[in-house]
């Protein structure tokens, strides 16, 4: 962990600004939104690890020291790699995003929710959420329960640093259609307090997600959406992003850019760089040379 | 306004309570499910009203429409119900184990006036909308190869514990996975004339197939064929891909893309021209108000929304059209029961008994 859990001035103070270019993880693991041919043939090129670390080697080289990555079981691979070589990736910073959701979503079909839930629990898990203040399962206390997932998936970053944990997309979006806000309440807390990091949501529902966070007083919240000339994805509206990052507080980290290859790089990062209060962009690449090719348009076009 | 039901909350459910709750046109007035404990932490967290028990939802709560999510073999009473009442019915799919049941739906909520839909969200996957078009356009010429995929890592162990492990309430591959497929097929097709050659083999489920094999003939010579698998791990979720073959050419898609191979593009829709024509979601998917898992599920609610608030009786994934889907599965559940065509002519070849025993089961679920 970046800092020592209960660290009272990781909450209180200005949080760090992050890396102005983020690395993603989709490439390594077969998913592409634009061909599944393509995503197939990078699954292939990504079957053993070793692949995926002499890229991420490639980034840390170009100067791009955050991974923004899946709690995916290959993920923990790699943090035993930078583990056992401290002294090479001194700077190398992981951005959790969680849960990894095929593995509930399927273990859903195969054991009904509550079988899911347990199953994903750690053995510990019921003892352990009994001496959280309250038995979780049976009092229907969902915040033990919620906590002890978060943990069960933070388990692989432990010693590392992870400044910022996000929540998944799929998840986000579930709770802000559902109603159920008070979730995004207890997320925040715990990786605050237990992990001394800044609490992320990923969306594809900006506008309306910022709206229900401040309603429920999460204030500047770390928000990673799609941002990008086509509007691929922006749910709401490209105008009401455009308004959204304009006027409200927010730190913004914009993803698919390049709306999954829908725009070519020059005029993606042009646009997106255009953008007023973008503090962050994701992006993905299977080679040193685009990699660097996305780091040299960045620094033609972000004016700040 | 339309004030929605909604009906099981499983994984289906709770997605499309999340969708009906964002969208504009809809006020969520009652949940309903079995699990206390899950209608409790629903209640105590958002500001639904909860209920244990469907008859008492319809009874206490005004409504203009429900949304059904739960186990496939509880469908036909639960939509019967509410159609009595005069109300709109989303409900997931298979509509029902009997085509004889959803047809009488169908033509009920047709007298009733009512409009109904079923979740096969793939008609509102771009792509596959672009396939529809394409078919209708005739660009392709006479038609005469349909072949429909999907594979996926559902099932990867012996341990299911739910409805869905179990063939008689709807569980398994047929019912559950291909049965998108099949729906894709009748879209662009109709419902075949006759199947042959149905193998619905088990892997790892001990009371379900997990994979459904069959060949599918249709009245105008169209001959289609169907493979799907959940239990293969080599992909990360379910791929569904429909290739058609015509006489002026072929037509690939998947949820991502569509490519169209054109002999001769004389009559070919705009943006379509000879040989090969290659579109991506990116290009075809229009924005949708709210997203949570695909634009699909989101365009399936709002084409609902609307039509339950206009009571167009007839439209996309309409019951009708469902049933197509189910009377295609019941021909395909009795062809694998009667097994392969030498062991009925010479009665000579060997087949296991146990696996007699189990299609024998099937067919009578």
């Amino acid at each position: 962990m970046s800092q020592p859990a209960g660290d009272a001035t990781a909450a209180t103070a200005a949080p760090a600004p992050l890396d102005r270019l983020l690395f993603g993880d989709n490439q390594f693991f077969g998913i592409n939104h634009m061909s599944e041919e393509k995503a197939r043939s990078q699954s292939l090129r990504f079957q053993e690890i070793e692949a995926v670390i002499e890229v991420l080697d490639a980034a840390y080289e170009e100067g791009i020291h955050s991974f923004m990555c899946t709690t995916h079981d290959r993920i923990g691979l790699i943090c035993d790699h930078v583990r056992a070589n401290p002294d090479r990736y001194p700077d190398f910073r992981f951005l959790p995003g969680m849960p990894y959701a095929h593995k509930y979503a399927n273990a859903v079909t195969e054991q009904g929710m509550l079988g899911a839930v347990k199953g994903f629990l750690p053995d510990e898990g019921l003892v352990d959420a009994a001496m959280r203040g309250g038995k979780s399962l049976a009092t229907r206390d969902i915040e033990g329960m919620v906590t002890l997932l978060i943990d069960a998936e933070m388990k692989m970053f432990q010693g590392l640093q992870a400044p910022v944990v996000f929540l998944q997309n799929v998840v986000v979006d579930l709770l802000l259609g559902l109603g159920f806000k008070e979730a995004f309440v207890i997320f925040d807390r715990h990786v605050r307090e237990r992990y001394g990091a800044e609490p992320g949501f990923i969306t594809m529902n900006l506008p309306a997600l910022l709206d229900v966070l401040e309603e429920v007083g999460i204030e500047n919240p770390v928000i990673c959406s799609n941002i990008n000339k086509i509007g691929f994805r922006m749910c709401g509206g490209i105008e009401a992003y455009e308004e959204t990052l304009r006027e409200r507080r927010f730190r913004a980290i914009a993803m698919s850019v390049f709306a999954s290859g829908a725009l070519s790089p020059e005029e993606a990062i042009e646009w997106v760089c255009a953008q007023p209060n973008i503090e962050s962009i994701v992006f993905g690449a299977s080679s040193r040379r685009n990699i660097a090719g996305t780091r040299a348009l960045v620094e033609r076009h972000w004016r700040r | 306004m339309i004030r929605v039901g909604m009906v099981g909350l499983g994984k289906m459910g709770l997605s499309h309570h999340a969708i009906f709750n964002a969208h504009p046109g809809v006020r969520v007035a009652g949940v309903c499910d079995s699990s206390r404990y899950v209608l409790s932490v629903l209640g105590k967290y958002t500001d639904v009203d909860t209920y244990s028990d469907y008859e008492a939802m319809l009874e206490q709560v005004p409504l203009d429409a429900v949304v059904i999510a739960t186990p496939s073999s509880a469908h036909t009473g639960m939509v019967t119900a509410a159609l009595e009442r005069g109300l709109h019915v989303f409900c997931e799919k298979p509509l029902t184990l009997d085509p004889e049941e959803s047809e009488t739906l169908a033509s009920t909520a047709q007298e009733r006036g009512l409009a109904t839909q079923a979740g096969y969200h793939n008609r509102f996957v771009a792509t596959f909308r672009e396939v529809k078009k394409l078919v209708d356009s005739g660009v392709l010429g006479d038609l005469h190869q349909v072949t429909g995929e999907a594979y996926g890592p559902v099932i990867l162990e012996s341990q299911g514990r739910t409805w869905r492990s179990r063939r008689a309430e709807g569980g398994g591959c047929l019912y559950d996975y291909a049965a998108h497929v099949i729906n894709l097929i009748n879209w662009y097709c109709g419902t075949p004339s006759g199947v042959g050659g149905t193998a619905l083999p088990s892997l790892f489920s001990r009371d379900t197939d997990d994979a459904a094999l069959s060949t599918l003939y249709f009245d105008s010579g169209l001959t289609g064929q169907l493979t799907v698998n959940w239990s293969d791990e080599s992909y990360r979720k379910m791929t569904t891909r429909i290739t058609l073959r015509g006489s002026n050419g072929r037509i690939y898609a998947d949820r991502q893309e569509i490519q169209v191979y054109l002999r001769d593009a004389s009559l070919a829709p705009e943006a379509y021209g000879e040989g090969w024509n290659v579109r991506y979601t990116t290009e075809l998917t229009p924005p949708v108000w709210f997203y949570l898992r695909g634009e699909e599920y989101s365009e399936q609610v709002d084409a609902f929304v609307r039509r339950a608030t206009e009571g167009a009786v007839e439209g996309t994934n309409d019951f009708a059209g469902a049933a197509m889907t189910d009377r295609t599965i019941a021909m395909m559940v009795a062809d694998a029961a009667r097994g392969p065509s030498t062991a009925r002519e010479n009665g000579d070849v060997p087949v296991k008994r146990r696996r007699r025993r189990l299609l024998a089961r099937r067919a009578s679920a």
